[in-house]
């Protein structure tokens, strides 16, 4: 008789998506507790920033609660457009009274009164509901006597305005162009105001820290990459959806639990993540940089899983179109570059260009990586290198 | 007064005239005519008192803000990675032939327009689209035809 060894499962975590609805009383003990206080637990959490980029967010607080500014601002960032990332809506929708909580906190220690959302156009349905949640939490404000009010702004379809400052830009009512870093938002942000800007989930955590202390969270994880992450899991896979699970499993690990058992990559962060061959699944862990051995891979949460039967150029012209669409177009180096690559691949795919254009055009990204004004420039070189190293013979042939 | 010059009206006294509620008053203009019009564009530009080219400007600027003439539904079929690799292209063929246009078009009717958009995160459930702000998600083509009947009755 022979025995099959019991897979491996993934530890699920359940502290995002947990229905318990205390706000208010945790909102009350913390408004009992010192605004040092909060924002040393915070830092000791060792939270990062759940949108992708990774900046600790008890750091971010500190840093804006320390102007002396009158006027600040606490913005959520909602406009969740990086391929492959659906976990914010999913948040919002079950259990939005926690992210407001981790506003309503964020505003207490700051000394901001108001408060937005910024919600991605695509997501306008949500609108009703969250409404009605707002509604309830301002309620809840006022028995507090916290003076904190949150608005919801709408996006109206441009990835871009993710990054911080070019959300700023769109809410000021301009072109979504992100501006030059620094000054920072924590001393110069909406409408030239000391402004927080923390992802929705990042604010769900800061309410599970708020309520279990930061030693709960900090069990959670690896080294620097503390806490649980909220995955949004897609590709070939028979499982699909959203999942809460420690930082600093292996793409392994990832794979063992998710994969259709055909696995030939993954994408970690999206379009403006890395591509993880198979040879490199049990190398790579997920979270942010800091780890002892191997790679690790930071990710706003978005897992794409292709199998044999994906093309990785079709992938990549995927991705490439995407960002040549969505480049902002103010500075050179990604509007131009993005469009080269894509013409490049193209030329080098129908041979009217030696396959050693290939190399010239890695060159490329290389310098978009140092010379683009922001993350979305940058990281473009990400996924074209990691793709078109690991499976150069699919962009030839 | 005409319509749209109400609206405008309407929309700036309700969201006031500082730059920062440029966006929300361009987003109500969409919902009630679908694009933005020279017309428009102008109107708002008078009202609030920034250059029409700042307002064009911001406008064009997001993919949303169409400022070409748009049907009254605006279907968007999710083309980004995991949509085209759960069959984006026979969704988008389903819509051509049953609406008798091509992607980027609008029917004669002026009732549908067929657009393709960037990443709408309905990734595990691809292939998705939106018709105006309706989210359909785990499309087949047989089903997009369903919904389109469905649309086709209304006014």
């Amino acid at each position: 008789m022979t025995t099959t060894a019991t897979k491996k499962q993934l530890h699920r975590i359940d502290l995002i998506f947990n229905n318990d609805d205390d706000c208010k009383e945790i909102l009350r003990n913390a408004l009992s507790r010192s605004d040092q206080e909060i924002v040393n637990e915070m830092v000791n959490s060792g939270l990062k920033g759940r949108g992708g980029a990774g900046f600790p967010t008890g750091l971010k607080w500190k840093l804006t609660a320390e102007s002396k500014e009158k006027e600040k601002y606490v913005i959520c960032n909602a406009d969740e457009g990086e391929p492959g990332t659906f976990k914010d809506r999913e948040i919002l929708t079950r259990v939005p009274h926690k992210v407001l909580s981790g506003m309503a906190m964020c505003a207490k220690i700051i000394g901001a009164q108001k408060g937005y959302i910024y919600l991605r156009g695509e997501y306008k349905f949500l609108v009703p509901d969250l409404k009605k949640e707002l509604r309830k939490f301002h309620d809840i404000l006022d028995e507090l006597g916290l003076d904190f009010r949150v608005e919801i702004f709408l996006g109206s379809g441009a990835y871009i305005c993710g990054e911080e400052s070019a959300l700023i830009e769109s809410m000021e009512g301009k072109r979504g162009e992100p501006r030059n870093k620094p000054p920072f938002p924590s001393v110069n942000g909406f409408k030239g105001k000391p402004t927080v800007v923390n992802n929705v989930e990042t604010l769900a955590h800061s309410y599970t820290i708020l309520k279990f202390g930061a030693k709960k969270f900090r069990d959670l994880g690896v080294k620097d990459s503390r806490g649980s992450k909220v995955f949004s899991v897609s590709g070939d896979t028979p499982i699909p959806g959203i999942y809460e699970l420690e930082l600093g499993m292996t793409v392994q690990d990832f794979v063992d639990d998710f994969g259709d058992g055909d696995c030939k990559a993954v994408q970690v962060g999206g379009a403006s993540g890395f591509l993880v061959p198979r040879k490199r699944f049990g190398k790579t862990t997920i979270g942010y940089e800091g780890k002892l051995t191997g790679i690790s891979l930071p990710t706003g949460g978005s897992m794409m899983i292709f199998n044999s039967s994906r093309s990785m150029y079709n992938v990549l012209n995927n991705y490439l179109e995407f960002f040549e669409e969505e480049s902002c177009g103010q500075c050179t180096p990604c509007r131009v570059g993005c469009q080269q690559l894509l013409k490049g691949i193209k030329a080098v795919k129908r041979g009217e260009k030696p396959t050693s254009y290939l190399d010239q055009l890695l060159k490329l990204t290389e310098t978009m990586k140092l010379t683009a004004k922001c993350g979305l420039g940058q990281s473009v070189a990400n996924s074209f290198s990691s793709i078109v190293e690991n499976f150069r013979e699919e962009m030839i042939y | 007064m005409d319509f749209q010059e109400k609206l405008v009206q309407d929309l700036v006294s309700k969201h006031g005239k500082d730059r920062e509620n440029l966006l929300p008053i361009l987003q109500g203009v969409i919902d009630q005519e679908r694009f933005l019009s020279e017309e428009a564009i102008l109107k708002i530009s008078k009202e609030m008192s920034i250059p029409a080219a700042d307002v064009y400007g911001t406008a064009s600027f997001y993919s949303f803000l169409d400022i070409e003439p748009r049907g009254k539904y605006v279907i968007r079929v999710c083309k980004t990675i995991t949509c085209a690799m759960k069959g984006k292209n026979q969704i988008v063929l389903a819509l051509e032939n049953f609406l008798k246009i091509k992607v980027g078009e609008t029917t004669i009717d002026k009732k549908f327009t067929i657009l393709q958009t960037n990443c709408l995160g309905w990734c595990h459930k691809a292939p998705a689209m939106l018709i105006n702000d309706e989210v359909y998600t785990e499309l087949s083509p047989e089903k997009v035809v369903d919904i389109l009947r469905e649309y086709k009755e209304k006014n």
